[in-house]
């Protein structure tokens, strides 16, 4: 017997509301393919390209409590569409980094300074939070980056103006920057 | 025995979610269905993160129905309609537990179950019966001492 799509949707708020899950997620269209997009109590944990992608890194990420709850995904959905219709320069939503491991989150922390529509290298980024050395340690942790799109990796390039990589991909990357207007070299 | 990893949870809830609804429509009626649908997940969901191993969860969920259903019989004062025969559907998660707390009242067979075929905390065991930590080890422990008496 068919669960009634009522008290399916009922149950998922519920168990949103009751502070039960490690994450609710919902997939999401974008123009740059589907989005796994997942958030904690907190803010929003994670967002990751692609439907072939599974939960996999997900569960392993925040735990096994994950839940499609829709409506709780509903105001990081809006906002990211419109961002990608080129309406919304900067995300309101919180977004939450705690799984994350402290040098990282330092890294990702000094990201979001980093302006729509402009873009810093691996090596100032690395400068900026005190270590002018680590630049590779920074690509590594930008690589990481649990919440793409968002936290905006894509602003960082190489020295020479090359987009040098991208977890989600160099076409990605070259989109979103496009997208923002940014001057490439 | 190969431990199967624990899946997501919106995965196993897919998996269970209709034979479930279908069961407590059987049991308790379709209008009181809904509510016994969604106290039966949420249960499910307190105690998910004490799964120790993923075998038999279908067994596992509708032990937790069948608490559910009873806490809902209660609740509307006809416990006397529960027979002894009426109050388990399921399969308990291994033989030797089936056979073994078979007998045990509804309350000490789910705690003793979920205890020693599940593995559960008695803190989980607790969210499962709607109780809590400490009226779960009182009836897991009055469950093995009556089968002790059984036995013996």
């Amino acid at each position: 017997m068919t669960v009634p799509a009522k008290l399916d949707e009922r149950f998922r708020d519920a168990a949103s509301a009751a502070g039960l899950l490690d994450a609710a997620y919902d997939v999401t269209d974008s123009p740059v393919g589907e989005l796994l997009v997942a958030a904690t109590d907190r803010g929003v944990c994670w967002i990751e390209f692609g439907p072939e992608e599974t939960l996999d890194r997900l569960q392993r990420q925040v735990g096994t409590r994950l839940l499609r709850v829709p409506r709780r995904l509903t105001p990081v959905r809006q906002e990211l569409d419109e961002y990608f219709s080129g309406e919304r320069t900067t995300f309101d939503v919180d977004v939450d980094l705690a799984a994350v491991p402290a040098f990282q989150r330092h890294v990702l922390d000094e990201l979001v300074r980093v302006p729509y529509g402009e873009v810093t290298t691996y090596g100032a980024l690395a400068t900026r939070i005190g270590k002018p050395r680590a630049a590779r340690a920074v690509g590594g942790a930008l690589n990481r980056n649990p919440v793409p799109i968002i936290v905006p990796c894509h602003r960082v390039i190489g020295a020479s103006g090359s987009l040098v990589g991208y977890a989600g991909g160099l076409e990605r990357k070259q989109l979103l920057l496009q997208l923002e207007g940014a001057a490439l070299v | 025995m190969a431990l199967v990893s624990i899946p997501p949870f919106e995965e196993f809830y897919a998996a269970h979610r209709d034979r479930v609804y279908g069961l407590l429509v059987r049991r308790v009626g379709r209008q009181q269905a809904d509510d016994a649908f969604q106290e039966t997940f949420l249960r499910a969901l307190r105690a998910y993160d004490g799964l120790r191993h993923a075998e038999q969860l279908g067994a596992w969920v509708t032990t937790i129905a069948e608490r559910v259903v009873i806490d809902a019989h209660r609740r509307s004062r006809s416990t006397e309609k529960l027979g002894e025969s009426e109050a388990w559907d399921g399969r308990p998660p291994h033989a030797e537990l089936e056979h073994l707390a078979g007998e045990l009242p509804p309350t000490e067979r789910a705690a003793v179950v979920l205890r020693y075929g599940y593995d559960l905390d008695y803190d989980q065991i607790g969210a499962v019966l709607g109780s809590n930590a400490t009226a779960a080890r009182q009836a897991a422990s009055a469950g093995v001492r009556r089968l002790r008496k059984e036995l013996t």
